[in-house]
């Protein structure tokens, strides 16, 4: 069970893997994530279902090799396996068909907006895709986009790749081009503050996707609670995906620092046992 | 004869020094050793009409196991024990005896009453570290199939009712891990995991089949399971959709739910450096609720190295919910009783990370729904504590994945699976519920009576299906 049958560098500290999941790959929907954890004394960590594959029976995920867990699954080889994966998990979003949606995705988030984009095309909207990353070794997924996307617009903070300049700056052109119905936007979340903010001035109906810290998946633990519209949701099972203009984005980045010290302490002492077993 | 039982005293359990204890994750109470064991069953006076099996919610035959502890004959007291408790090494250990058949026993009114809890750890204990007590007789297959959502007690009841008596169980496990609240929520030093395991293997040992990560609701819905060849399904998710204050400051960082507090200590270890889950210690910790699980977090966050730990609950003493040997054993390990003291807002640094609380002195006043006295808070009595890190432990409510996800069960006001309570039936044929999520949260021994309940149901209309 969850062997992984490819392994892929897509871009600079960026790794995909293709798992075996049955059951899982079965019920995937764009927007759902998995929970992922290898070894007895691995965490949790949650990861979004970037592709599934009912006839093979696998899904896809990526992910940057940030922290402990995520630089330990990048080492993983084809043949080895996970030891949990838990899903699918959150609500599905909701995928219409829309004349115009324009997708935006940053950094890894586009891992996250590329079955959401996907979907709004199979249903027969107009798709627009927006993508930024920091530079051009860090775009992911751009030909895979640009597959089915009506317009792809790439942007770098560089310029190394597409124009130079954020997506927002991209995004604002867009809009006052031709007002989308709604923008999806998935990345950091200081991008998505940014883009919900942009959005707001300009009164269209705008989905992000958020990343709190996770454990359980299944809304026992309340780690991933994040504020919506002043209330409190948690992201596993209300989420991930929420209306972009009623999320407290300071809030979750806040949120987000909780563990810093421990992580850095974890992979310190990873990278020097690594480099002392090897 | 009778006046001869009735000089010996309730034999005392010995407990680890609380200096010591506060510093590891061992049991508390050491267990009676077989002296002591045998010495005290010979107090039961061995009632004709036994108001302790009355207090009990699974009905274990008490006089008659600890009759043959007094007699030496261990290993025929495990078997009675286990012809009406799975989980026996588990309930001697967490139960509120005192609510339920030590708080029967007639020994009780004018003295101490028998240590009925110790004594079946006792028999449990011994049964394990010896390997004997399993079923030896020959179980014919029926030939059905049955699932069960969750391994929490009431599962795990389940399934041990119906694979005994020669029916398919697989258990669904939305964790990595079996147990449920066993072993995310009970801590090490109250329930050690191994038991647990050991229980989940003599399950597996009666054919039951473990599948984990498995979220019914979303990876498969009832109706799938029916599709797939189960002819009826049980559904034991527990409420573990934890409560908040929803007070300002809430979610600053260093404020947890006491799910995530005891999951990431007990189901993820975070206690253990060599795992990777973190967790956080505070100087000033808070653990707001006054249950079981409050005392649970409380005595966690002390073995993890918090300094100042207190109880701050807006009830008094009187009202603590949690079991009378929980408060007496966190007391003795220096925890601090708050009472009748609430929390109105929690104020951060500027790195979001909490600083302290502000409280207000509260009174109580007339009894609200729950039969407790309201408590109402005082004028002007607010006032500040250091707290870097706060616990809530104010309850839970359904969980409600599962109960999303069908659309046809139905649900009480408050989300909960409407289940008949003398049959387990919900609103769907061929599907049972039971324990927490049907009740609201419990206890184990609740959870336990309410799948043994159903498991006899189920194995009824099973009998007459083709």
């Amino acid at each position: 069970m969850y062997k992984i049958l490819r392994r892929e560098e897509i871009a600079e500290n960026i790794f995909l893997n293709e798992v075996k999941a049955v059951d899982i790959a079965k019920k995937a929907m764009p927007g759902q994530f998995v929970l992922v954890k290898y070894g007895e004394k691995g965490e949790r960590i949650p990861l979004t279902i970037s592709s599934a594959d009912i006839e093979k029976g696998t899904i896809t995920i990526i992910y940057m090799a940030v922290g402990k867990s995520t630089l330990v699954f990048s080492s993983l080889a084809v043949g080895d396996s996970f030891s949990d994966i838990t899903g699918p998990l959150g609500m599905p979003t909701d995928i219409e068909k829309v004349r115009r949606v324009i997708c935006v995705g940053g950094g890894t988030g586009i891992a996250v907006l590329y079955p959401i984009a996907r979907g709004f095309k199979e249903k027969g909207s107009g798709v627009d895709v927006i993508l930024g990353a920091r530079n051009e070794s860090l775009m992911i997924l751009r030909n895979e986009m640009g597959s089915f996307a009506d317009n792809l617009y790439l942007c770098t903070d560089d310029g190394t790749l597409g124009e130079k300049g954020f997506v927002t700056d991209l995004l604002r052109r867009e809009i006052e081009r031709d007002k989308p119905d709604v923008v999806v936007a998935i990345g950091p979340v200081p991008m998505m503050k940014a883009v919900s903010e942009l959005t707001l001035k300009y009164d269209v109906k705008t989905l992000v996707s958020l990343n709190p810290i996770m454990i359980d998946g299944t809304g026992m633990c309340g780690c991933c609670r994040v504020s919506i519209d002043g209330k409190t949701r948690f992201a596993c099972v209300d989420g991930p995906e929420f209306d972009g203009h009623k999320v407290d984005y300071d809030e979750l980045i806040k949120r987000l620092t909780a563990y810093k010290d421990k992580e850095s302490f974890k992979l310190k002492d990873h990278k020097c046992r690594i480099r002392n077993e090897r | 004869m009778n006046d001869k039982k009735k000089k010996i005293p309730r034999q005392v359990m010995p407990l680890q020094d609380p200096d010591i204890r506060k510093n590891n994750f061992l049991e508390v109470p050491e267990g009676f050793d077989k002296k002591l064991a045998m010495l005290e069953a010979e107090r039961c006076l061995q009632c004709k009409k036994p108001q302790c099996v009355e207090g009990c919610p699974v009905s274990v035959p008490i006089p008659e196991f600890i009759k043959l502890v007094k007699e030496g004959r261990f290993e025929e007291a495990i078997i009675k024990i286990r012809q009406k408790n799975m989980l026996p090494a588990v309930c001697g250990r967490v139960c509120p005896q005192e609510n339920q058949c030590e708080g029967r026993c007639i020994l009780g009114r004018k003295g101490d009453p028998v240590s009925i809890g110790a004594l079946e750890r006792f028999v449990a204990d011994m049964a394990m570290e010896k390997g004997y007590g399993d079923c030896t007789h020959e179980i014919r297959k029926t030939g059905k199939k049955i699932a069960v959502i969750g391994s929490g007690p009431s599962g795990l009841t389940v399934a041990g009712d119906l694979a005994v008596k020669g029916h398919e169980v697989v258990i669904f496990e939305a964790f990595h891990k079996g147990g449920g609240v066993l072993v995310y929520g009970i801590p090490e030093f109250r329930l050690p995991k191994s038991i647990v395991s050991y229980e989940i293997k003599k399950l597996e040992n009666y054919g039951v089949k473990f599948v984990y990560n498995a979220v019914i609701g979303k990876i498969k819905t009832v109706a799938e399971l029916f599709n797939e060849g189960f002819d009826a399904v049980y559904i034991g998710v527990g409420a573990g959709l934890p409560r908040f204050l929803n007070v300002d400051g809430e979610n600053l960082n260093g404020i947890f739910s006491a799910n995530e507090y005891l999951t990431r200590t007990n189901l993820m270890k975070a206690y253990d450096s060599s795992y990777d889950t973190p967790i956080v210690n505070g100087k000033n910790v808070i653990v707001v609720g006054a249950g079981n699980v409050a005392m649970d977090a409380a005595r966690t966050a002390l073995r993890l190295g918090s300094e100042n730990v207190s109880i701050v609950y807006r009830r008094s003493r009187a009202e603590m919910p949690a079991r009378g040997e929980e408060i007496h054993h966190a007391e003795e390990e220096g925890i601090k009783l708050r009472l009748l003291t609430n929390p109105l807002k929690f104020t951060g640094d500027e790195n979001a990370w909490v600083e302290k609380v502000e409280c207000v002195e509260m009174e109580l006043g007339e009894p609200d729904s729950s039969g407790r006295r309201r408590p109402v808070e005082k004028d002007g009595s607010n006032f500040e504590i250091p707290c870097d890190l706060a616990i809530i432990a104010v309850g839970s409510g359904a969980n409600p994945i599962l109960t999303r996800s069908e659309k046809e069960l139905k649900l009480t006001p408050r989300d909960y699976i409407e289940a008949d309570l003398s049959t387990g039936r919900t609103s769907i044929k061929g599907v049972w519920a039971g324990g927490d999520i049907v009740t609201g949260q419990a206890t184990v021994i609740k959870a336990m009576g309410a799948g043994r309940i159903a498991a006899e149901d189920m194995d009824a209309y099973l009998s007459e299906l083709p």
